[in-house]
């Protein structure tokens, strides 16, 4: 199962880091994103943007995990050479993990 | 209890005009704030400014304020931004005459100053959040600098009777803070209420954002009549709590998911993020819907600010050259790879001093990185060729080399575009908020 099938997610730029919001649309579905969404295994299906060390912070009130994203604007938004400099992509990029054992 | 209509007319510098119409008819605001000052569009301004020294205020100042200011002078709504960007001053100045044009009198219009602390920086001390150096080591062209102001000197202008604020540089959430600071008479050490005040100014700052923009995935969360989607607005309690909500009629959709996302957007520790007046905390905040398109936020909180300001340096960096050409059909990821490796070659041979080049197909790997699939069914590509230079000459070359492709390329390659440009770079460090002095200046129609 991909994670785009239970959750939302959306993308925000701050200079070289990357923040990609993950929201289950159930908030029953939120004990399984914050055991099978470590910030290793995120860092492993997003190699090659996620080049730096990647934080989570859990709001379980509100269904949702905060991935914060160290260097993973090729540089920064305003001198990355990236298309996407923003990086407003990569919330599709996370929407694509696919949940182990699921 | 005293309720206080605060709305978005802008999230950005680029952003429609009509949906803040709308909103200023028929939203009954109190207040309606436009955002219009990325982190490198106050560097771009001063830019403006230097070529010419009444310029460098927000380009569509003068369409906004004509647009929205008949309307708010009617309803009494008073207007906050920082369209005054590098040079509020003009932005004031420009904004007055309109408002005479336009036959409206009794206008109180308020300049807030202060932001620009270029000529206060020491180099030598200033110390770069991004590289740990200081300024002076960093060693660039700086264009400008400029902190990010609290709510106090827009408190200070409402208090004033400003009928219309215009700032350069503020913290943004602070623009929406400062009329809740003002008309709900918070103190500037009631931490949880400051905290509130800019939750609330987080969830409305990005406009569309929070009613259905940057959102729509077809079929999995879809927004009704989205190229009408309505701007937001926040109908804000005495104790900081609010409905976000928008005007009926319009598009979008204010919804559960809508304000989840845009509470987590370009946040980093949602415990702690900091802004001049607070650190506001928004990991305990709540989010109900009450009715369609009306969302309870409460929750929020903060504790006690820092003391220091977060400054923006913009300086000239390089120059990025780039182009792109079009291949479709048998071979396409082959004869675009050709053509990169081409581009390549062509200005080694000819000394074009690229400090960085990054080569991407656009629709094979140019956004998520390494495609590992079968190319055979890629219908068509889009070579990419995007180099950063030390002058613009050599980046003009990039294009140069990408366009003479069509004669001198692989075989049946279309569509070329190219541009070179500046680059202004941005890096941040801190100063102590004593050492900034907003200043406010009143003008009247």
């Amino acid at each position: 199962m991909r994670l785009h099938q239970i959750a939302h997610c959306r993308t925000g730029d701050k200079g070289n880091i990357s923040n990609i919001s993950v929201i289950a649309y159930d908030n029953r579905d939120f004990a399984m994103l914050a055991d099978l969404l470590t910030p290793a295994y995120v860092k492993q299906c997003l190699v090659g943007i996620a080049n730096g060390a990647v934080e989570r912070y859990e709001l379980p009130q509100l269904g949702a995990l905060n991935f914060v994203l160290h260097n993973a604007l090729g540089g920064g938004v305003t001198r990355s050479l990236a298309l996407d400099a923003h990086g407003k992509c990569l919330a599709s990029a996370m929407l694509e993990i696919e949940m182990p054992g699921r | 209890m005293k309720t206080l209509r605060i709305g978005t007319g802008a999230g950005f510098a680029g952003d429609r005009i009509e949906p803040a119409v709308e909103l200023a008819q028929n939203g009954n605001l109190d207040y309606l704030v436009f955002e219009c000052l990325a982190e490198r569009t106050i560097a771009l301004a001063q830019q403006a400014r230097m070529a010419d020294p009444n310029a460098g205020y927000d380009p569509l100042l003068e369409r906004r304020m004509r647009a929205v200011l008949p309307i708010c002078h009617r309803n009494k709504t008073r207007i906050i931004s920082n369209m005054g960007a590098a040079n509020p001053v003009m932005a004031g100045q420009r904004t007055l005459e309109i408002a005479r044009e336009l036959g409206l009198t009794g206008l109180r219009i308020a300049v807030v100053c202060g932001d620009d602390v270029h000529n206060q920086l020491d180099a030598n001390t200033f110390t770069l959040m991004e590289t740990g150096e200081t300024l002076a080591a960093f060693n660039k062209p700086v264009i400008s600098a400029n902190a990010y102001l609290g709510a106090g000197p827009i408190v200070d202008a409402l208090a004033n009777g400003a009928d219309i604020v215009l700032t350069g540089r503020v913290a943004d959430p602070a623009m929406f803070l400062a009329p809740q600071i003002y008309e709900f008479g918070w103190s500037m050490d009631d931490w949880q209420k400051l905290g509130r005040g800019t939750l609330v100014g987080h969830l409305l700052e990005c406009g569309g954002q929070i009613t259905g923009g940057y959102f729509a995935d077809p079929g999995v969360k879809d927004v009704p009549d989205i190229a009408r989607l309505g701007f937001p607005l926040a109908e804000v309690s005495e104790n900081g709590d609010a409905i976000i909500t928008k005007t009926p009629g319009t598009g979008g959709i204010v919804s559960v998911a809508t304000c989840t996302e845009q509470l987590l957007y370009e946040v980093h520790n949602p415990a702690c993020y900091l802004q001049p007046d607070v650190i506001a905390d928004f990991s305990g905040v709540m989010i109900k819907q009450v009715a369609p398109n009306r969302i309870a936020i409460t929750g929020g909180s903060g504790h006690a600010r820092t003391g220091t300001l977060k400054v923006s340096v913009g300086y000239v960096d390089s120059f990025i050259g780039e182009g792109q050409i079009s291949y479709a059909g048998v071979g396409c990821v082959a004869r675009g790879r050709l053509a990169l490796d081409i581009v390549r070659e062509r200005l080694k041979i000819t000394a074009v001093d690229c400090q960085e080049i990054r080569c991407d197909l656009i629709g094979l790997d140019a956004v998520l990185g390494a495609y590992t699939g079968d190319i055979a069914t890629i219908p068509e590509i889009r070579a990419r060729f995007t180099a950063r230079t030390s002058s613009l000459a050599d980046a003009q070359r990039i294009g140069e080399e990408v366009e003479s492709l069509y004669l001198n390329g692989p075989a049946a390659g279309g569509g070329v575009t190219r541009s070179a440009r500046q680059i202004v770079g941005i890096v941040s460090g801190l100063i102590d908020e004593t050492l900034i002095t907003p200043t406010l200046t009143m003008l009247e129609v």
